[in-house]
């Protein structure tokens, strides 16, 4: 792959915005339906305020909350590359 | 990587491609709010399934799919707005 001899950069370039582009749509449809649960109730004519607050919120909490997991994860295993992955 | 090394594609061709990879991507971004909106419009608005979808239930459905499209909206704005701001902070 680092001999990008013969590559079509132009065709690079478009597969790896198109993948980041798919990687966000994919997040968001996920998000979506976690907030959806978490935020709604019956659905009325329109989105009102209490519920685009929630649903703003839980965007912001799921991030912190992977964030968050992700660090303590990564601070309580004993990662080695070489080996599986340790739980204490 | 053989499928990228297209010195043998014309420019038309090349464009073509990439048509085509976009509309895919679009089709199965379609295809997943549908299932979510039928999964979560069908939770919400059927409780009891009749013998057909009557009228109440359908207005429902009709609603909870235009609010399912706005709570998406928001979450991508949401988290795109997020992206920013922890793109500014680096």
């Amino acid at each position: 792959m680092s001999d990008s001899e013969g590559v079509d950069p132009q065709l690079q370039d478009f597969i790896l915005t198109e993948t980041q582009k798919q990687r966000f749509q994919v997040l968001v449809h996920g998000l979506t339906d976690t907030c959806w649960d978490t935020c709604m109730g019956k659905p009325l004519n329109r989105l009102d305020y209490r519920t685009e607050v929630c649903i703003m919120n839980c965007v912001e909490r799921f991030i912190d909350a992977t964030t968050f997991i992700t660090k303590r994860l990564m601070n309580t295993t004993k990662y080695r590359s070489d080996s599986p992955l340790e739980f204490q | 990587m053989d499928s990228l090394s297209t010195g043998s594609l014309s420019g038309a061709q090349k464009e073509d491609l990439m048509d085509q990879v976009k509309q895919q991507i679009a089709i199965a971004n379609a295809q997943e709010l549908l299932t979510k909106m039928s999964e979560k419009c069908f939770k919400k608005c059927i409780n009891k399934p009749g013998t057909s979808l009557d009228n109440s239930e359908q207005k429902c459905i009709a609603m909870c799919m235009d609010r399912y499209m706005d709570a998406w909206n928001l979450v991508s704005r949401t988290y795109s707005s997020r992206i920013q701001r922890e793109r500014n902070n680096m």
